[in-house]
């Protein structure tokens, strides 16, 4: 699951894609009226000017927060495994497409491609993947809307990964971009985290489409929003990369 | 309480401190900040065991999701904050002690009937009725266990031990929205009771009030 965590709040009687349509569309309205919205109707009257400097504070108020939750940050706490009688069934999907909308990707043509601070850039093939060192956790996904689930999944241990391929591990960001058009980005911390993995399996079957095929991201110390799915390009670099949402609004560390 | 200017026939009595008066604006402006933010951010996934009732987006803040969790996100610092000022010079200068306290049950329910029957028991200003004593104490815990359920929701697993204090993330998401609720309950009853002595208002910003002799206001 993954991308997860971010979508649309999800409406009863209308279809995952009406609702995200009605979000979109909510949104726009939102950008075109400023923060007119709401109860504080004493920022509602505001000129354009007074609006964006709202808005500003609020940007820096998140930079703050992702400093403040890079110092809380523990590499070593480890989030609480479960065990597999609480695994959710079914396991929610969640993107910011609905799910008869979910990429294939094809195993053949698909290869992972690594750039940026790594000295051996080479590409992996799914199979090269799942011939690496495996892991499994069973673990909580908790998105930025309330929602969590507890899941299974197996694959490469990631700092052992980025080790292999000789990435930078004293860079700051790892990005990475998805067959979907997600994209989103990382701390080196939570990278080299024990628990931040490349998922491969879910509930021990091949990953399906749904939850991210070939491969995904599964930190269980960060929100759904940040556990990349179909992961086709990752790279090391010092620049902060952004992210889908994360561009929109939401916090970039989201941490949990 | 000291007398402040007794020359005009008028006995001024400084009956809110300074930092009470700036923490409780600051308060009343980060709280409702808060509150419809969070809202907003309940919008998103309502806790199943209440069903999928969500608040009116028209009464929210932030537009969206990520909107309201920017303000929601930003305002918690001028909220955790500023109660902490308050709390700590609450503390340390005796004003709890001496305003406060005691809180006798007994008391508490005579002065709430007083209080349903529209005879509110506030003619000294410089000192709470004990209805109002025990709805600010029971306020400050509630804000106390917001901030507690507010960094357990926020950082589940950096502040396991406390999340689990509640039941883990889904339980304190609970303990949030119930606190958030009894919080505005107590705050519509609050200010319904500056309605009906509203002479209680004008002292909140200037801290003073006139002094009560023999029953009477000079
Ligand atoms: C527009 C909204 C509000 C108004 C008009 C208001 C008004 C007042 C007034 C007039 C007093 C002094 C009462 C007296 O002297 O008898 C007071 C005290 C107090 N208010 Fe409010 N208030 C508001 C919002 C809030 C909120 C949102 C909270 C907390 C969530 C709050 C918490 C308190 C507390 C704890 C005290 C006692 C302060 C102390 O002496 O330490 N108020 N308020």
């Amino acid at each position: 699951m993954s991308n997860a965590g971010k979508t649309t709040t999800s409406r009863p009687g209308l279809s995952e894609q009406s609702t995200r349509q009605i979000e979109l569309i909510e949104r726009r309205l939102f950008l075109q009226r400023g923060l007119s919205l709401g109860a504080l109707s004493l920022l509602s009257g505001c000129a354009i000017t007074e609006q964006d400097s709202v808005q500003r504070i609020l940007d820096n108020m998140s930079y703050w927060n992702d400093r403040a939750q890079a110092a809380i940050f523990d590499p070593r706490r480890l989030a609480r495994e479960y065990t597999e009688s609480a695994i959710v069934d079914p396991f929610p999907f969640n993107a910011y497409y609905s799910e008869d909308e979910v990429r294939v990707v094809d195993e053949k043509s698909y290869k992972l491609e690594l750039s940026g601070l790594i000295t051996s850039r080479k590409p992996w093939s799914v199979a090269e993947l799942h011939a690496l060192p495996q892991f499994t956790q069973v673990t909580n996904h908790i998105c930025v809307e309330g929602w969590s689930a507890i899941g299974k999944w197996g694959g490469v241990r990631f700092s052992e990964f980025l080790a292999r391929v000789g990435a930078d591990t004293t860079a700051k960001y790892v990005g990475f971009k998805c067959a979907d058009d997600y994209y989103t980005s990382i701390d080196m911390a939570t990278a080299l985290h024990p628990q931040t993995q490349m998922t491969l399996t879910f509930r021990d079957q091949l990953l399906p489409p749904k939850y991210g095929y070939p491969m995904k991201l599964r930190m269980p110390t960060k929100l759904g929003y940040k556990n990349p799915k179909h992961i086709v390009a990752m790279f090391v670099t010092n620049t902060n990369p952004g992210g889908y949402w994360e561009d929109q609004g939401y916090n970039w560390f989201g941490g949990s | 309480m000291a007398t402040l200017n007794a020359s005009a026939g008028v006995d001024w009595i400084r009956i809110h401190p300074l930092v009470v008066r700036v923490t409780h604006w600051v308060n009343a402006l980060a709280v409702l900040i808060m509150v419809t933010s969070g809202w907003r951010i309940y919008n998103a996934s309502p806790i199943p065991i209440f069903g999928t009732w969500r608040f009116p987006n028209e009464i929210t803040l932030g537009g969206w999701l990520g909107g309201a969790l920017q303000w929601h996100f930003a305002a918690m610092w001028l909220f955790a904050i500023n109660g902490l000022v308050y709390l700590v010079y609450g503390i340390v200068s005796g004003h709890f002690r001496r305003k406060m306290l005691p809180i006798r049950p007994v008391e508490v329910l005579h002065d709430v009937q007083e209080a349903l029957r529209g005879r509110l028991a506030h003619d000294d200003l410089s000192v709470y009725n004990a209805a109002q004593r025990a709805a600010y104490v029971t306020l400050i815990i509630v804000l106390v266990v917001l901030v507690a359920s507010g960094l357990a929701i926020w950082k589940p697993v950096q502040f396991q031990p406390l999340a689990d204090l509640m039941g883990g993330f889904q339980g304190a998401r609970i303990v949030h929205f119930v606190a958030m609720a009894t919080m505005v309950a107590i705050v519509i009853v609050h200010i319904a009771m500056v309605a009906m002595v509203p002479r209680t208002f004008p002292t909140m910003f200037t801290g003073r009030a006139r002094r009560i002799v023999a029953g009477r206001t000079t």
